[in-house]
């Protein structure tokens, strides 16, 4: 258990770092091409090799991590904020409030969201905040009915009762008594939304809707590498999926380490 | 004076728990209400204690009818009411060090924070209120339990199965500390419970759920529709 969160600590820290200091130190010249070095495979000039205009990839996946990192992590957290508001507003008042609002949520649910998040990124141009508005807007439904759902089981519970008794508000029981106990869920939701926002990037910049063709984001990368790889040519692909990837377990490990440490039962155990 | 006057109520309108039931404690009474478990006799205690709305008839508290349940009561008449419960694990937030569960109901409603008292007088060291819920035992919850329902000086106690999870000497502590209280401040209490023995001893009068409700027999199920 401890040696899981040190790794994943010690992994989520490293991809950020890398976000932060390797696209200042090393800038990307993203008109650069060298249509003599295309699809080089990896190498010392090149490690991870070049695409198929002679880019050099390592360069690109790490400015596309940046990229990707900023449309995961800020629209998982906007969707986040949105959904645990309307979970909140649906289960802690409960009653016609909950019917109207959670109507809502289902007809939401019932416009396809790739259509709906294509439907806001179409109306600004091209560009990072767009894209994540367009993920904020389509993704905090599933949040919602998590936040609602546990809401509505523990307001039943006594310690609810004893509260009310005790004289406390409305919004007493839900910042003190129910919020913080549905907190956590929303937080480990988020983090399992943040590799979904990533794709809706590279869904929207594949579709010529997300961001401009020739920023790097590993999303983009992965898509314009498929032709190449049915080619043999594995490294377009392998490299900005693997930094796609490892970045994403990283925070599950940290989100799931984290839930057990808030999960006051556990925390017992882990002090034992 | 707390009345309760033809009460039905329960979980589902088409099969009540609680068929017009009355009942009324005088000014400090104590009442025991003897009943088998699920003939709805906990349901009863919480729409005495305004938590349960009836689908009819009416609760005077000291002469005040009461308009609203739960949060749509006023402060002042549900803080009234001192509850406690009879499983406390589920009746205190997992998250409150017992120091700030005794003192939430203080805090919610701007009281001057002090629980030394309290805590003296349910027995609970400065050791055990600085822990949380999982890390002391049922009896020692429930002590802080019983301290967070005296937080507020209540009239009215009402203590749902207080001591069926306790074993005799923890029962008698509390117990006796319920007494101290209502002898202090002349409160009243309705005590539910299944053990004629302990009521019998305990509370002015005995009212025993069949003599109270003739129609409605027990239901099984047990607490239905608490979500327990």
């Amino acid at each position: 258990m401890g040696d899981r969160l040190r790794l994943s600590a010690a992994l989520v820290a490293v991809v950020v770092l890398t976000a932060l200091v390797a696209p200042v130190a090393w800038p990307l010249d993203e008109q650069a091409v060298d249509l003599a070095a295309k699809l080089r495979p990896p190498s010392w000039a090149h490690p991870f090799g070049t695409d198929e205009v002679g880019r050099d990839l390592l360069l690109r996946c790490v400015h596309g991590l940046r990229v990707s990192l900023l449309v995961g992590v800020v629209a998982a957290l906007a969707a986040t904020v949105v959904g645990t508001a309307v979970g909140t507003l649906a289960g802690a008042l409960g009653g016609w409030a909950d019917r109207v609002v959670m109507r809502l949520v289902d007809l939401f649910s019932s416009v396809p969201h790739l259509l709906l998040g294509i439907f806001v990124v179409a109306m600004f141009r091209p560009g990072v905040w767009p894209v994540v508005a367009s993920v904020a807007v389509t993704h905090w439904l599933s949040t919602a009915r998590i936040v609602r759902a546990e809401l509505l089981s523990l307001r039943t519970r006594p310690y609810v009762d004893a509260a009310i008794s005790g004289g406390a508000s409305r919004w007493r029981v839900t910042v003190r008594h129910l919020l913080p106990a549905v907190l956590p869920r929303a937080g480990l939701a988020a983090v399992l939304m943040v590799p979904h926002a990533i794709w809706h990037e590279s869904a929207l910049s594949f579709l010529g809707l997300g961001l401009p063709a020739h920023t790097a984001s590993l999303g983009s990368m992965a898509q314009a590498a498929r032709g190449t790889l049915l080619a043999g040519q594995w490294w377009p692909t392998l490299f900005p999926g693997l930094f796609i990837i490892v970045p994403t377990l990283a925070v599950a490990g940290l989100a799931g380490a984290w839930r057990e440490r808030l999960d006051p039962r556990r925390r017992s155990e882990l002090a034992l | 004076m707390l009345e309760l006057r033809g009460i039905t109520a329960g979980y589902d309108r088409r099969a009540p728990v609680v068929r017009d039931v009355s009942l009324t404690l005088a000014a400090g009474e104590s009442v025991g209400l003897l009943g088998p478990s699920g003939c709805g006799k906990s349901t009863l205690a919480r729409v005495a204690a305004l938590l349960h709305r009836p689908d009819a008839g009416t609760v005077v508290v000291d002469g005040t009818e009461a308009r609203g349940w739960r949060h749509r009561a006023p402060r002042a008449q549900r803080t009234a009411f001192g509850v406690v419960f009879q499983q406390p694990r589920l009746s205190a937030d997992p998250r409150l060090r017992l120091r700030d569960l005794i003192a939430e109901p203080l805090r919610a409603t701007g009281a001057p924070d002090g629980i030394g008292e309290l805590a003296t007088a349910v027995g609970l060291s400065d050791d055990l209120l600085a822990r949380r819920p999982h890390q002391v035992s049922d009896g020692q919850l429930q002590r802080a339990c019983l301290a967070r329902a005296l937080a507020l000086r209540p009239r009215w106690l009402v203590c749902d199965e207080m001591t069926a999870m306790l074993d005799a000497s923890t029962t008698a502590a509390l117990v006796s500390v319920v007494e101290d209280y209502r002898r202090e401040n002349g409160a009243g209490l309705l005590a539910v419970g299944h053990d004629p023995v302990l009521l019998g001893r305990w509370c002015d009068r005995v009212v025993r759920w069949t003599d109270l409700a003739p129609g409605s027999g027990p239901t099984g199920g047990g607490q239905a529709g608490r979500g327990m």
